[in-house]
């Protein structure tokens, strides 16, 4: 296809005049990235930033719990599981290793990517955005994509520290963690997902359905440092 | 996709007595836009958003092939595949090659418009690889060999029960017994039929919202999970795209979501929006082994640089159809190709040809609630003009309408001409109106006569009587006037 | 602004627009009155004929052009222009600059009278004042906010507040008052089934308020309105909003019967 692209190309280049107009500040753009209008809506101290993320969660239809450290964890989960007259076998990403899933001794604790036939995925998130209580999670070998997508709950792990403002805040935290390549330019891992409440459809009399491909339950517990 | 657009007089003749067709559309008007004002009111920065949204894509578009470059190599140092396309031929060709190579038998497919543009569907049917519409509206009307009739919302005009009785004739293995009488109980059989073919799937082929110039990503955005199954459970993910969808950076990116879903269903965020940047990394459990990006052309290039460029800011995000109440009268399908609504009217002609889409431009009062509530500020009802004028101005051929405006004119340019002929023709009318007060039936105006009565004049024009006896007038004598 | 200050009465060239001018010259005097009542000279060029919004929409560039020159030598010696219409005054005051881009004296020439064009409940609300002289009306009525005067002149309350303060008359908001009729000029007669039920749409919407009367301030808009309405069979009547700030209700509304005349 190297014809179509030397074709396209030249027909752009010839559209925009381009020996006429060089590119100037589209490599500074790609260089720098600038920020654009930011709503202050997310824009708190963390307090009521948290506050923020739990009340939008809210409104896009998940249900949220907040717990002081991660030791009680597993007997939310358990709390969590028997008050959706769920069974108690979870499918747990290897991000959540600290966790001592030992002392709720009911549930089944499976690692790795999610299958087909798993009935609760358990993930951690890599932030939480205030702006519209999303949930961002990075795919890597610590978190599969799988888990957050194939099984009909999902419960999300996320540290009250990594809940941000707005979406900004959070692309600065990832250009930080990911790899650079020698222009400087980020590496992004295989999928960023943004997650804002459990999956639905309109497109059967535009009438909200809840869980359509992705999960139907999403629970988020939020950890506090405490 | 073969167009019907020619017919678009007879297809919206036929849309105003669909019974079925009309309920659905009845709901939109008070389903996304009254959601998309509550969004609006709820974020003070919106209108911002929308001029800042309206300025990275004229940016985007004014340095083109610059950030279609940078894309390319980021998509290749990522580990991908790009393939650009000059045309739907060339794409067909290059996406049945990639499955062909992977002994592909069956593909998930994630929504897609670019999809139904190249009709890769049908293409890959006649080379025996089975294509599979996973979001529910579009799986639902792929089982009925139907087309979207809205761009977020394929299926909208269906109703319930039409559902039902597609799932029941196409779904072999459904107990005749089954309840399907709720939509909830449709989406858990439609859900269960789909889970299989997720799983089982070799290739998923996704659309794009953006592409990422700054990390060779390709941006997916739904509310139902479906694309993001669809890229991570095959072995391939195949993503089309054209030229026109790709962003600076990801804090561009970021803009422009932010006032994409509150322009279409009126959310603050789609549920899922997923940023997808080469196939799974080597430690990765899931992802896809191969990432292809199928860069298309189809015609974007040569609007570039036109008086149709603004149309290349277009996010598809609906909100134009929903508003509009000429889509709300008639529906999707009467536009008669891939696109409806206000952008559909501007971008058919532009990809199939004026000639083939000549009632689209025309079909429209030019309200201008399409550009009040496109988060592109796309100057709609201007381009839906620039159309007519290449129509009246590019074509030769003299249509009764053009030769009745060519006769109107030459009496309007000549106020004394136009004076005598309009009492004359008040004169007449008078007469022939006298008695019952209006018309209903007057030559060349049968579209307005059909159904609404057209009023008889008082007299002769006001310019005349102004000029009789009150040029100089005073207050009481236009008083008399007015109680005459 | 400043010649009232001044204490000389601002010159308004009235353009009557091609639709009042022949299907209803009442609007016409109507428009006039209450620009005298607010303390205008009125006059009305005989050189007036359309704004060419017609040729424009139908993409014929050089006709409207020619038109528009015509509007423009017509109508650029007074201090205003004044239209009882949002959609001939946004043709003017909008779209003329835009047509003349390349032509830079005609540009020049079109950009000043746009300055100086408003619609008539615009101008009577921003630029002078009027003061309530009819007395107390006792109708019930509703407004339709025609698309151009809506949306490219921003005409929402201006309307709305007149009828309060001139005529007494608080109005029942209909819920789509801002959605389109389907006139939309050669559009309701090319697309006349299309068109008829957009119209059907607003009239259930207009009918839902429980009014008397409808209200509007384009004459386009109104005709289409009753006649779908009469032909329905409704009993609502139709009225340009001059009708009613200059107190003129024993004039017929659209399509109902008029007096027979002697």
């Amino acid at each position: 296809m190297s014809t179509d692209r030397e074709a396209i190309l030249r027909r752009l280049k010839t559209k925009l005049y381009r020996d006429e107009n060089p590119i100037t500040d589209a490599f500074s753009r790609l260089q720098a990235p600038p920020l654009n209008i930011i709503p202050k809506r997310g824009a708190n101290d963390l307090k009521n930033k948290v506050k923020n993320f739990i009340e939008e969660a809210e409104m896009a239809d998940a249900t949220v719990t907040k717990i002081e450290g991660l030791a009680s964890l597993p007997k939310v989960i358990t709390h969590y599981l028997a008050s959706q007259n769920l069974p108690t076998g979870i499918r747990v990403a290897d991000s959540l290793v600290d966790v001592n899933w030992g002392s709720q001794p009911l549930l089944s604790v499976k690692k790795g990517r999610a299958k087909g036939t798993d009935l609760v995925g358990v993930s951690r998130a890599f932030a939480g955005v205030a702006e519209t209580g999303t949930l961002i999670y990075l795919s890597g070998e610590e978190n599969p994509s799988t888990l957050h997508l194939l099984p009909p709950t999902h419960i999300a792990v996320l540290m009250e520290k990594d809940i941000l403002g707005n979406y900004e805040n959070a692309w600065t935290n990832v250009r930080l963690k990911c790899e650079k390549n020698a222009e400087g330019a980020t590496s992004l891992p295989r999928a960023v997902s943004w997650v804002t409440g459990p999956s639905r459809s309109g497109d059967i009399e535009q009438t909200l359905l809840l869980g359509v491909h992705g999960p139907q339950r999403l629970h988020i517990v939020v950890v506090g440092n405490g | 996709m073969e167009s019907s657009a020619h017919k678009f007089k007879d297809l919206a003749f036929t849309a105003r007595r669909d019974a079925h067709l009309q309920a659905a559309l009845g709901k939109l008007g008070s389903g996304f836009s009254l959601k998309r004002k509550e969004a609006a009111r709820r974020l003070p920065e919106f209108e911002g958003l929308r001029d800042q949204a309206k300025t990275i894509k004229d940016h985007v578009l004014e340095n083109l092939d610059f950030y279609l470059e940078r894309f390319e190599e980021r998509v290749i140092e990522g580990g991908g595949e790009l393939h650009w396309c000059g045309d739907a031929d060339a794409a067909q060709k290059k996406i049945l090659d990639i499955c062909r190579k992977a002994n592909a038998k069956t593909v998930t497919k994630s929504k897609s418009m670019i999809g139904e543009e190249i009709a890769i569907n049908e293409f890959l049917e006649k080379n025996n690889i089975e294509p599979i519409e996973t979001d529910l509206g579009e799986y639902i009307i792929q089982l009925r060999g139907e087309t979207p009739s809205h761009i977020i919302a394929p299926a909208v005009h269906l109703n319930m029960g039409q559902v039902e009785d597609t799932f029941r004739e196409k779904h072999t293995t459904l107990e005749p017994g089954r309840k399907l009488d709720e939509p909830q109980r449709l989406l858990e059989e439609a859900r269960s039929q789909l889970r299989d073919k997720f799983l089982n799937a070799d290739v998923g082929i996704t659309g794009a919202n953006m592409l990422i110039a700054e990390t060779g990503s390709t941006v997916l955005v739904t509310n139902e999970g479906n694309a993001d199954l669809t890229h991570t459970l095959p072995r391939i993910h195949i993503v089309i795209a054209t030229l026109e969808k790709v962003v600076p950076t990801l804090e561009d990116a970021t803009s422009i979501l932010r006032v994409l879903a509150r322009s279409a269903t009126g959310q603050e965020m789609s549920v899922y929006t997923t940023f997808c940047t080469g196939p799974k990394k080597s430690k990765d459990e899931d992802g896809p082994d191969e990432y292809h990006v199928i860069l298309l052309d189809n015609g974007r290039s040569e609007l570039l640089g036109s008086e149709f460029q603004d149309m290349l800011r277009c996010i598809r995000c609906g909100a134009c159809l929903n508003h509009c109440p000429v889509y709300q009268t008639i529906g999707g399908h009467a536009y008669g190709w891939v696109y409806s609504g206000p952008m559909g009217a501007v971008l058919i002609p532009a990809l199939i040809g004026l000639d083939r889409a000549g009632d689209l431009p025309n079909a429209s009062t030019l309200c201008g609630q399409c550009e009040a509530v496109c988060p592109m500020r796309i100057p709609l009802p201007g381009l839906l003009r620039a159309w007519r004028t290449k129509q009246f101005e590019g074509s030769e051929k003299n249509t009764l309408g053009k030769i009745l405006l060519k006769v109107w004119v030459t009496f309007v340019k000549s106020p004394k001409l136009y004076r005598g002929a309009m009492n004359f023709i008040l004169m007449i009318l008078e007469i022939f109106g006298r008695k019952s007060g209006g018309f209903q039936w007057l030559p060349l105006a049968k579209g307005w006569t059909q159904s609404r009565d057209f009023p008889s004049p008082a007299g002769p024009t006001f310019v005349s009587q102004w000029k009789k006896g009150l040029l100089m007038s005073d207050q009481e004598e236009l008083q008399k006037r007015q109680k005459k | 602004m400043s010649d009232i200050v001044k204490n000389k009465a601002p010159v308004v060239g009235l353009f009557v627009t091609c639709l009042v001018d022949t299907l209803r010259p009442e609007v016409g005097f109507a428009s006039a009155l209450l620009l005298q009542r607010a303390g205008c000279r009125v006059e009305v060029p005989l050189s007036q004929t359309c704004c060419g919004q017609p040729a424009y929409n139908a993409g014929a560039r050089a006709d409207t052009k020619a038109i528009a020159k015509n509007v423009i030598t017509s109508f650029e010696g007074y201090d205003y222009l004044v239209a009882p219409s949002g959609s001939c005054a946004g043709m003017i005051k909008e779209h003329y600059p835009k047509i003349f881009k390349a032509e830079k004296k005609w540009k020049n020439r079109a950009e000043a009278l746009a300055i100086k064009t408003f619609e008539l409940t615009q101008f009577l609300s921003e630029e002078v004042s009027i003061n309530a002289s009819t007395p107390e009306t006792r109708i019930t009525a509703t407004y339709h906010d025609a698309c151009s005067g809506l949306r490219e002149l921003k005409i929402k309350q201006q309307p709305r507040e007149l009828l309060l303060k001139v005529s007494g008359i608080s109005l029942k908001e209909g819920k789509e008052a801002e959605r389109c009729c389907g006139f939309g000029g050669l559009f309701c007669v090319k697309y006349g089934d299309i068109s008829t039920g957009m119209v059907d749409e607003k009239i259930a919407d207009l009918e839902a308020t429980g009014a008397e009367t409808v209200l509007g301030g384009d004459l386009g808009c109104l005709l289409n309105i009753a006649g779908r309405l009469k032909r329905v069979g409704s009993s609502m009547e139709v009225r340009h909003i001059a009708e009613v700030l200059v107190g003129s209700l024993d004039v017929p509304a659209i399509l109902k019967t008029r007096k027979i005349k002697k």
